[in-house]
This record gives structure tokens, sequence and C-alpha cells, in this order.
């Protein structure tokens, strides 16, 4: 029955089960999760930031420990299961080279009420924030590289 | 690369781990994975110092870094088993 909670095996949006180095399509990720018995479906997307204070960022190029991503995603989605037992939630992060202004995660979640899908989607982002073993370095415009969240400052270009 | 951490346990009853590494980590070392063979009750801390002490560039690691065993998140103090892949994970920046 469509009204149960599913955490897709295969993405329809990604090559792996949740990792995809092609632009993510949103429209396909919610197309996967809705059901005419969910009335709420909400679709986060996060983009990557132009960015202005240090420089301006042309793309971001992720890479991650992909086994883990999936199981990690695996694991996330289950506890949104648990939560929200009556609904769906979807998600996809892409990987490899992403310009800016173009979606590097996207979650989609129906559920039979609005709060629940916004609420769904709030939760699996701020998991993936705190749990997914994802990097990413800056591509500025001028070719210069920076990893985000760097822990060796004396390892960064010389620009900065 | 391999390295083995001495100690006075028989060779018999060492474990091996592989230790992969990531991002700014796998840069800073120049490999990508590491064999290690470490004593049987060695946790994960164990095999974080072992790394910093013989891996290329391993001191500007951090002392409790980030890890992950066997695609799960853990805690410096758990304990390492015979073929358990412990990963080092730099600051995450996911999303």
């Amino acid at each position: 029955m469509g009204t149960s909670w599913r955490c897709f095996p295969r993405s329809p949006v990604a090559e792996g089960r949740h990792l995809t180095r092609r632009p993510i399509e949103p429209a396909a990720l919610l197309a996967a999760v809705s059901d005419p018995g969910l009335g709420g479906a909400a679709l986060f997307l996060g983009t990557v930031r132009r960015g202005a204070e240090d420089g301006p960022v042309a793309s971001i190029e992720y890479s991650a420990y992909e086994e883990m991503v999936e199981s990690e995603f695996d694991r996330i989605l289950a506890e949104a299961g648990q939560r929200w037992p009556g609904g769906r939630v979807a998600v996809c992060h892409r990987l490899g080279t992403v310009p800016a202004g173009e979606a590097s995660i996207a979650i989609a979640a129906a559920m039979p009420h609005r709060a629940d899908a916004f609420a769904a989607c709030r939760f699996v982002i701020e998991a993936a924030k705190q749990r997914l073993p994802v990097w990413k370095q800056e591509i500025l415009d001028d070719g210069t590289r920076r990893w985000r969240g760097d822990p060796h400052p004396g390892a960064r270009s010389p620009q900065e | 690369m391999q390295f083995r951490v001495a100690s006075k346990a028989e060779p018999s009853t060492a474990i091996r781990v592989t230790v992969r590494l990531f991002a700014q980590y796998a840069e800073l070392v120049g490999a990508d994975a590491i064999a290690l063979e470490l004593p049987p009750e060695a946790t994960v801390a164990d095999a974080v110092a072992a790394v910093r002490r013989q891996a290329n560039n391993g001191h500007q690691l951090p002392s409790r870094p980030l890890a992950a065993v066997n695609l799960a998140h853990v805690l410096p103090e758990q304990r390492l088993a015979n073929g358990d892949e412990l990963a080092l994970l730099p600051p995450l920046a996911g999303g």
C-alpha cells in the first residue's frame, strides 16, 4: 500500500541508492514519493552558494566515503520512517563538480499533512549535515581550490 | 602503505585493520588506505596513534579525529577486531 513509508532501495535519480554524479532531477525525486493518499509534499534543495565574503565560488567538488554515505542515508531514512510511519521520504546527494546555483542535495517528503512533510525534510537535512562523510573543495573563479572545514590552514592556497 | 605496530602479543593474535583516509587527510598523508597490524586489544585511538606516529605527515592529523568502523560512526574508545575497516573522517561538509 502506497501510504506506508519507504526508503527507496534504488533512487530514481541516483546511480547509487542515494548518490549521483549527474545533475539532480527534483521532479523525479518528488514523483518517487508522491502518492494519492499523501496530501502534503515538500522538496528541499541545498544548492552551491556563489559566496562573496571571501571570493566568488565557481563550483564545489564533492567527494565522499561513498559506501558509508549510502549506509548513513539508509539509517537516516529508517529513523525518518519511524518518526513518520505514514509518509514517504527520498534523498539524493550529488558528487563531483557542482557549479554554483545547482543542487548538491535534494530531499523529498510526502506525508498525509503538510507540517510533517516540512518536518521530515528538515530532519533529513539536519541529520545529513551532522553525519554524512562528505567533503567539499571550493573552486574559485581564478581556479584556486580550498577545502571547507580545513583544519590545516597552513596547507591552503597562497592566495589566502 | 603498510605498518606493523610493535606488540608483545604473539604475531598470530595480532589483528589486521585497514585504515581509510579521505579528502584533506588523504592529501596530507599521500595515501587513501593503510594496512595496520595491531595488538589484539587495540582501540580506534590506538590505531590513530599508530597512523600519527608512522604515516607521512601523520603527526599533523588530529589526535581525536572523527572515525568510523565498518561504515558507522564510532568513538575513539571503540575496540577493533581483525578485518575491520577504520575510516578517519575530516570535518564533515555534506549537504
